[in-house]
């Protein structure tokens, strides 16, 4: 029987390759009967989407470069 | 063929330059640093803009240079500071479970699905200083894996460690930031919109 702290690492392990038949059977099965890991994996999966999310968008948002950073890339782009 | 008319360099720092400038952040979380990528990718761009090909747009062309310049960084800092014990200790967060396993409290719920998260200029700085609490390594290790999107074999190569390392590495980066975007995001959220 898988513990809640092994199926936590098989979550993560899941999201960078595809588990043996034996162990994505196994975690699963826990995830039917868990609601603390079956609410695990949907954040963590939230946090992946989000961050695709933000890497896709050409609007990232945030800061911008400061003025002296500006000047001192134009003024080194003017005299190479 | 005739080449595209392209901008000319005098023009890059106000046309991209914003854009390469938060792309750099969102990645490295340090502004001096990104600064610096982000000037240096334009001077690469400069020596090389005879070869540029007009194939794909210009900011196609200068993210390109970017990434390898990130990526360098990436291996620079691994070099500078390997693994360490604590990098690769069995579980990032013990308390979170009992001596059998199980939780002790579990996650909460986030409520909804936000879906528009990714919008919000405040989640954002929550998750940046979320990654910046996290060890170089694992910050850097997470980064390339969800931000950059790059396969595991990849990033081993760049953080020169084994593939059972990594997927220990990782397991534990998303744990914290889970843990961390909890209590600095989805429960203060809830308390303070009743």
């Amino acid at each position: 029987m898988l513990s809640c702290k092994d199926v936590t690492r098989l979550l993560s392990e899941s999201m960078d390759r595809s588990l043996p038949l034996g162990r994505r059977i196994g975690v699963r099965f826990h995830l039917l009967i868990c609601r603390f890991c079956a609410r695990y994996e949907r954040q963590l999966l939230l946090i992946r989407e989000t961050v695709r999310r933000l890497t896709a968008t050409e609007e990232i948002p945030g800061e911008t470069l400061s003025a002296e950073a500006r000047e001192r890339i134009r003024k080194s782009l003017a005299t190479p | 063929m005739a080449k595209p008319a392209n901008t000319d360099p005098a023009e890059w720092v106000d046309r991209y330059g914003d854009y390469l400038f938060r792309y750099t952040m969102l990645r490295l979380r340090d502004r001096s640093t990104a600064e610096d990528l982000v000037q240096e990718t334009f001077l690469a761009a400069l020596k090389n803009y005879a070869s540029f090909s007009g194939k794909s747009s210009e900011s196609t062309w200068l993210v390109g240079i970017l990434k390898h310049k990130i990526i360098d960084h990436f291996r620079r800092e691994a070099r500078e500071a390997p693994l360490g014990e604590n990098d690769l200790r069995e579980h990032p967060d013990p308390s979170s479970f009992d001596s059998s396993g199980h939780w002790t409290s579990g996650p909460t719920d986030w409520g909804g699905n936000p879906a528009d998260l990714y919008r919000e200029k405040k989640f954002l700085d929550q998750l940046t200083k979320c990654l910046s609490e996290l060890s170089p390594n694992h910050a850097n290790a997470f980064t390339l894996r969800e931000i950059e999107g790059a396969d595991t074999g990849e990033i081993c190569k760049v953080l020169n460690v084994t593939e059972t390392n990594l997927w220990v590495i990782l397991h534990r980066a998303r744990m914290l930031l889970r843990r961390c975007l909890e209590a600095r995001w989805f429960n203060r959220k809830t308390e303070k919109e009743p």
